[in-house]
């Protein structure tokens, strides 16, 4: 277990100063292969067909499906890299080590004694560096891929606590997860179409803060 | 158990079934059935007194007897104006009146299972009785509405049903975070999140977490509910949508997010720590009006004032729920009289798009002589949802804000009467030059209406369709007699649902 959090907090800093969008992708699904094989092994004495169906579910549609819709997505789109993050990958990575910090804090604070502490950290280092993403990203498709990284890290809160949800309610949950993932990437596709772009920080036709920019001007 | 099954189910095999179904008429005739059968199963399980046991996953008690047979209600509005308004858009590519551009509408049965489906997630939201399983389905709402708001294809759709996705979807997984922290004020026994054993174990629950968890929610599904400042995708998304889907996002959907926290709210009340929750509910409540009362004013799209004056209303109900005792009460009707008064102007508001190709204040002038139905309906709608006698909307917020007074909370009563004015204030210019004004200062734009107007086609629609006017109209009733005459049963239920939170004695 101790691993699979490690993997997950360097999985978070490795998103958090890499430009190549396909290799973005590729450690989302990396995480969600590490969510999938996580709460089997943390049950791993009374191990049941539940927690086994939706370990498997998980690594399906986190690790596999949805990643591969990105790459869709990124393909048809022809774009490469995360250009110009309004805080670049040098900042974003000091940043991250304090991100830790507050995930370290936060999990200590909790003081939950049940509770393994390194997979608490990591676990809500995930949603502070998705959170983080989000925001100083440019690209649509990155921000798509923050929610994964930020759903992953409540994900992770919700094992490492040993939730006893509903075996039905833990299957909703991940369902409501692959659909609202499954949309966006279905956005993107027009959004790449309409706008020629998958800059979110250019949607800003629809405002009362300032003016809209002028028709057209993004195309050119 | 099986009648609330059934209501679930009823539409989700509906919506299921309308991405499959391909003849139009068939479709249609689907969808309206399937609303009018809703409603009828809806008010078979609300009416009786405590038909389902509680401490089941779903269950119905009267605060969710309101505001399911309140959806029901808006969704059968919602429906017959519907049924009109997809049978009329056109299905080739149009121009963009806004922007120039070429859009093609989404197939309409995509639009008529998404609306089926939402239909079975809110269902779900109100009656479930399990904090996750609710959570479950308010998050299903939020994806049966994105491809709803998305309906015309066009780029501003695009980017409103964008950053509706992405602004909810994040804030709703805040959410679930607070419900993880629920789980942990149980210290020892049974651990499911169920509101019967949270509310029988009130007593030991762990305060500390209670109030993290409490703060986790209220942002969490704040943010979906519209609470400012977390609203700042609800402008966007409730204008680009078609008109009904507008009418049932603020009219029903914002009401299932303001169930989600007022559930953990009774929760509170029950561990003896109303008050902190209260405290916040009032804060945020407040805002929310302050906020949208600026952006009423200087506001030049109709649809969008519109959608603030809901950011409004929703901050409205949060302070009535966080005063307590009498404002329990008037936050509950409140929440009853705002469905139906602003589901009625967000149909007016389409009657009025669809004559004057236009979301710009500024160029809409005189629509009582054009319209001259839809004009009177929009008048009215103006004064019912400003809270003005003799509308039920009045009495709802008079009755908040004299718990307000009862209560010696003499600042928060002054804010929110200034604000309300505020925002009665800024509608009025708005709405009484665009149904009552006479000339039109923008010479371009007149020609152009003019134009419009006076097209021989323009004369074939001016007559306004039935389906487009029955609505609105029958909504606008309705709030009326609210105002004048609040039925027994529904004034029982509302001092129940009130109950729930500890009474109205305070």
């Amino acid at each position: 277990m101790t691993v699979i959090s490690v993997l997950l907090i360097l999985s978070c800093l490795l998103l958090l100063g890499s430009s190549r969008l396909h290799v973005a992708i590729r450690v989302v699904a990396a995480q969600g292969l590490l969510l999938g094989v996580l709460p089997i092994v943390r049950s791993a004495e009374n191990l049941h067909v539940a927690i086994l169906i939706l370990g498997l579910s998980t690594i399906v549609s986190k690790g596999i499906l949805l990643p591969w819709l990105m790459n869709t997505c990124l393909r048809l789109s022809g774009i490469r890299r995360e250009i110009e993050p309004f805080v670049g990958f040098g900042p974003s990575l000091l940043c991250g080590t304090a991100l830790l910090g507050l995930a370290v804090w936060i999990a200590v604070r909790l003081q939950l004694p049940q509770v393994p502490l390194i997979l608490l950290t990591s676990s809500f280092f995930a949603i502070l560096v998705g959170l983080f993403l989000m925001v100083t990203r440019r690209k649509a498709i990155t921000q798509s891929l923050a929610y994964l990284v930020m759903e992953n890290g409540v994900y992770g809160v919700g094992i490492s606590m040993s939730l006893d949800f509903p075996f039905l309610v833990e299957l909703g949950i991940l369902l409501d997860v692959f659909v609202g993932v499954f949309l966006m990437g279905n956005l993107l596709f027009h959004l790449d179409r309409e706008f020629e772009h998958l800059d979110a920080d250019k949607l800003t036709e629809l405002s009362d803060l300032s003016e809209p920019a002028p028709a057209g001007e993004e195309r050119v | 158990m099986t009648l609330l099954l059934l209501t679930i189910l009823l539409p989700a095999l509906a919506g299921t079934a309308s991405y499959f179904i391909r003849p139009h008429r068939i479709r249609r005739l689907l969808w309206g059935t399937t609303a009018v059968l809703h409603l009828a199963l809806s008010l078979a399980a609300a009416l009786p007194m405590n038909a389902t046991p509680l401490d089941h996953w779903i269950g119905m008690d009267s605060l969710s007897a309101i505001f399911l047979v309140l959806t029901s209600v808006l969704f059968l509005g919602a429906t017959v104006y519907g049924i009109g308004y997809v049978a009329r858009e056109p299905v080739a590519p149009q121009l963009d009146s806004e922007d120039g551009s070429l859009f093609k509408n989404e197939p309409e049965s995509i639009f008529t299972g998404a609306i089926l489906l939402l239909l079975a997630a809110m269902t779900l939201a109100i009656v479930s009785r399990h904090l996750a399983l609710q959570w479950v389905a308010i998050e299903a709402t939020t994806l049966a509405s994105a491809p709803l708001i998305y309906y015309h294809q066009n780029r501003r759709s695009l980017e409103a049903a964008w950053k509706y996705l992405i602004l909810c979807s994040v804030g709703i997984a805040v959410a679930l975070l607070g419900i993880f922290f629920i789980r942990m004020t149980i210290q020892d026994g049974p651990h499911e999140l169920t509101l019967a054993t949270l509310l029988a174990r009130a007593d030991t629950l762990n305060h500390k977490w209670l109030s993290t968890a409490f703060i986790f929610m209220l942002v969490g599904y704040g943010t979906k509910m519209g609470l400012a400042p977390l609203h700042t995708w609800l402008p966007d998304a409730h204008s680009e949508a078609p008109s009904p889907v507008s009418a049932m996002l603020s009219g029903a959907l914002l009401n299932c997010a303001f169930l989600g926290i007022l559930r953990v709210q009774q929760v509170c009340a029950a561990a003896g720590m109303a008050s902190f929750g209260g405290d916040l509910l009032v804060l945020f409540g407040l805002v929310s009006m302050g906020l949208a009362g600026v952006f009423i004013l200087r506001q030049a799209d109709y649809k969008r004032m519109l959608a603030y004056s809901s950011v409004e209303h929703m901050g409205i109900l949060a302070l009535g729920v966080g005063l307590g005792g009498l404002g329990l009460f008037g936050s509950f009707l409140h929440a009853v009289n705002h469905s139906i008064v602003k589901a009625m102007l967000f149909l007016t508001a389409g009657n009025l798009l669809s004559r004057f190709h236009t979301k710009d204040t500024m160029k809409i002038q005189g629509a009582c002589g054009v319209l001259p139905i839809s004009g009177a309906l929009w008048i009215a709608g103006f004064l019912a949802v400003t809270g003005s006698p003799p509308f039920g909307t009045f009495i709802s917020e008079f009755t908040i804000l004299r718990a307000g007074f009862n209560q010696g909370r003499w600042v928060v009563a002054t804010f929110y009467v200034v604000f309300l004015l505020l925002a009665f204030v800024g509608m009025a210019g708005i709405v009484l030059r665009m149904a009552l004004g006479r000339k039109t200062t923008d010479t371009e734009h007149a020609t152009v209406l003019s134009a419009v107007l006076d097209s021989p086609s323009a004369a074939a629609r001016a007559r306004e369709p039935w389906t487009a006017v029955l609505p609105p109209l029958v909504f606008a009733v309705i709030a009326l007699l609210l105002g004048v005459y609040l039925p027994g049963p529904l004034a029982q239920k509302l001092q129940d649902a009130a109950q729930l939170f500890g009474g109205m004695a305070k």
